[in-house]
């Protein structure tokens, strides 16, 4: 029988299976950053122990951040918030204590860890990749095993160069077709999302497969794997094909000369067998996902643009009915209501989900020669890393964003999580490119909406919630 | 690690679905380098009226008389009795820090997610997932008798109280080890230290790329 790409990888980095299932997996790559790691350092301290292996690790500080351009350079003296300030310099201490690499505040490298990590070359076919943060399964879309971890298993990582796990599930998702006009990978992701439910995918590892997926560039590969996570898988996969190749050659810490010779045949295997058996498998036909649009508080609770938000007799719990109450409360939605009736007052263009040069040019291409809506109080760009904003940069994109009304930010996970200053104020409602719409993530009481970067650009524009191709009608 | 073998304490509810790390732990709070001292923020969002900020006395802060955890009968709860997909999202540790810290030993639910759940065995925490039915009849049992608890065997792997015989659950072998010995992760997996570095050497002759140290 065939293996999985899910088996390949699997079996490449078992050390060793024991009898109740548990099985030690080898970890080639940790990336680490500010917050969950500080309290995983300690732990090594504590016990006396070393890195089991320096070289499997870089540092990056990016989720409390400032995205403002007169703090930033500054460094770290210029961190408003002193337990902000003592959490970076946390960072930047244990790095130095144990002599793990790290990328600075102010190098242009710097970015949210899941940018960085593909962008630098830090993160490899092939490679097992953990990082204390659940939105490491965006490493997948190179045809690696990556996860996100609790700081325990940073800890653990860290001291034994592995991770105790057990095997997952295969979940093949296929995605056949053209896909139709507008749609991106972010609306792939949530229209499945709707489909499976945020606990849809819990104890598999994803692999996404088929003519939708493969026609993604491998910024729209990592966007669908990042969002993975909130399907509940740990993991999310896509095969390697030429699209990775041609990404990965050329980033500064790929193999260069007979190491890539070597390492391009590998990962050319990097895919699943023609008869490889999935635990589950579903399929979802292209033709069928339009734009999407998150009206509640789960990312499930997704429609399509053209949709209404849905009223209680739809719903088929009565734990579900009373979900859906307390998120249009919250929300401060009525049953029924039109999507497009939605009308945000923050945009927000950014996150590890939707903030590489890709979605920057996406967003720019609808904003361009526009202005935003009177009615949007406020509206940031924050590219991932120096790298997408010195490219955006160079591509005068930033300029379109500036002219229409929008500001233009250091890199940083900024208003995806608000630990920053980057926040909504109660009641707020915001147009987001992230990944999560729980009560309170982007700041206590604030509504996000989760989108599509050219979505998100057409609600700054319109004012409210509408499809890119209806936009000229609808400003 | 402490130690889980047999559990007697109150029940308190979580009466939703999908209760995610943001809101059993909200974001300005993971800015704390410690692993300690997060219970009197758990839930912050629901369990007070103001915002929670990071290092400040919360005895003063006015009280959610709504929020159940708040209710005097469930004061001094230490098993969470929750809906499916417990613990989505963010995988942050600082969700089960604060759990264990507040004084919960056991979080009973249909399901929980999967990073969580992993988060909880690490730190003395024992997830238990029950169908969802046992758990209707439990959420039904807590309303009408206050006072309601449950004892959890780990070793038995049963859960019992009043009106619930024997609620038989299933464990991870290995976590379930883990938890009655107390024992760390990190000095299990280094007794295969030898098989560590034999897998390692031979891991860096199919693919020494990855061993490169990366220059910054």
């Amino acid at each position: 029988m065939g293996q999985t790409l899910y088996d390949k990888l699997w079996a490449s980095h078992l050390v060793e299976e024991r009898e109740d299932g548990t099985a030690l997996i080898y970890i080639d790559r940790q990336l680490l950053h500010e917050v969950t790691s500080p309290q995983a350092f300690e732990g090594l301290r504590l016990a006396g122990r070393q890195p089991w292996r320096i070289s499997a690790n870089v540092a990056v500080p990016d989720h409390n951040v400032s995205t403002v351009a007169a703090e930033r350079s500054q460094g770290l003296a210029g961190v408003q918030d002193d337990v902000s300030r003592i959490q970076l310099q946390t960072l930047d201490d244990n790095c130095a204590d144990f002599g793990i690499p790290e990328i600075p505040l102010d190098d242009i490298r710097q970015g949210i860890v899941h940018v960085m990590g593909p962008e630098q070359g830090a993160t490899l076919p092939g490679m097992t990749i953990v990082c204390g943060d659940s939105h490491t399964s965006t490493h997948g879309a190179l045809g690696a095993l990556a996860h996100g971890i609790g700081t325990s298993e940073v800890e653990h990582v860290l001291a034994t160069g592995c991770l105790i796990q057990r095997k997952m599930q295969n979940f093949r998702i296929t995605v056949e077709g053209d896909l139709n006009p507008g749609v991106t990978a972010k609306d792939i992701a949530l229209a499945i999302i709707g489909r499976i439910g945020t606990a849809g995918g819990t104890g598999c590892a994803i692999e996404f497969a088929g003519s939708a997926i493969t026609g993604l560039s491998m910024e729209g590969r990592m966007t669908l794997c990042n969002m993975a996570i909130e399907a509940g898988a740990r993991a999310g996969l896509v095969a390697v094909d030429d699209i990775t190749l041609n990404y990965v050659r050329g980033t500064p810490w790929a193999p260069t000369g007979e190491q890539w010779e070597k390492a391009e045949n590998y990962w050319g295997t990097l895919r699943s067998d023609a008869d490889a058996v999935f635990d589950r498998e579903i399929a979802v036909p292209a033709k069928e996902i339009v734009p999407q649009v998150t009206w509640g508080t789960s990312p499930e609770m997704v429609v399509g643009v053209d949709g209404r938000v849905p009223t209680l007799d739809e719903m088929p719990s009565e734990t579900a009915q009373s979900g859906l109450q307390r998120a249009l409360e919250y929300m401060g939605l009525e049953p029924g209501m039109l999507i497009t009736d939605i009308r945000p007052d923050v945009i927000f263009i950014g996150s590890c989900t939707n903030s590489r040069i890709e979605d920057i040019r996406a967003a720019a291409a609808v904003l361009k020669g526009r202005q935003i809506a009177s009615s949007i109080k406020q509206a940031l760009v924050v590219p991932g890393s120096g790298v997408v904003k010195a490219q955006a940069e160079a591509e005068g994109l930033h300029q379109i964003f500036i002219d229409a009304g929008m500001e233009w930010r250091e890199p940083g996970c900024s208003m995806c999580l608000a630990m920053n200053a980057d926040k909504l104020e109660p009641g707020q409602r915001c147009a987001s490119t992230s990944n999560r719409n729980f009560e309170g993530r982007q700041g206590a009481g604030g509504r996000t909406h989760l989108v599509s970067p050219a979505m998100a650009a057409a609600a700054a524009v319109a004012g409210h919630f509408v499809a890119v191709e209806h936009l000229e009608e609808a400003v | 690690m402490e130690s889980f073998v047999v559990h007697e304490g109150l029940v308190a509810p979580m009466d939703r679905a999908n209760v995610d790390t943001d809101l059993i732990m909200p974001k300005q709070f993971l800015k704390s380098i410690r692993r300690s001292g997060f219970g009197p923020n758990l839930f912050d969002d629901l369990r007070y009226l103001d915002e929670g900020v990071p290092d400040a006395d919360n005895s003063n802060r006015p009280i959610n008389p709504d929020f159940p955890l708040n209710f005097p009968r469930y004061q001094g709860a230490s098993i969470l009795l929750t809906r499916e997909n417990f613990g989505c999202g963010s995988s942050r540790e600082h969700a089960p820090w604060a759990l264990v810290d507040y004084g919960f030993r056991a979080i009973i639910a249909p399901s929980f997610a999967d990073i969580f759940r992993s988060n909880c065995f690490k730190n003395g925490l024992l997830p238990i997932a029950l169908d969802s039915s046992v758990v209707d009849q439990l959420f039904a049992a807590l309303y009408e008798n206050e006072g309601f608890s449950l004892s959890i065997d780990l070793e038995r792997q049963v859960v019992a109280g009043s009106g619930f015989d024997r609620i038989a659950f299933e464990v991870d072998a290995f976590r379930k080890d883990c938890l009655l010995r107390g024992l760390d992760d990190i000095d299990i997996t280094l007794q295969s230290e030898a098989a560590i570095r034999r897998f390692e050497a031979k891991h860096k002759e199919l693919f020494p790329w990855v061993f490169d140290k990366v220059s910054i």
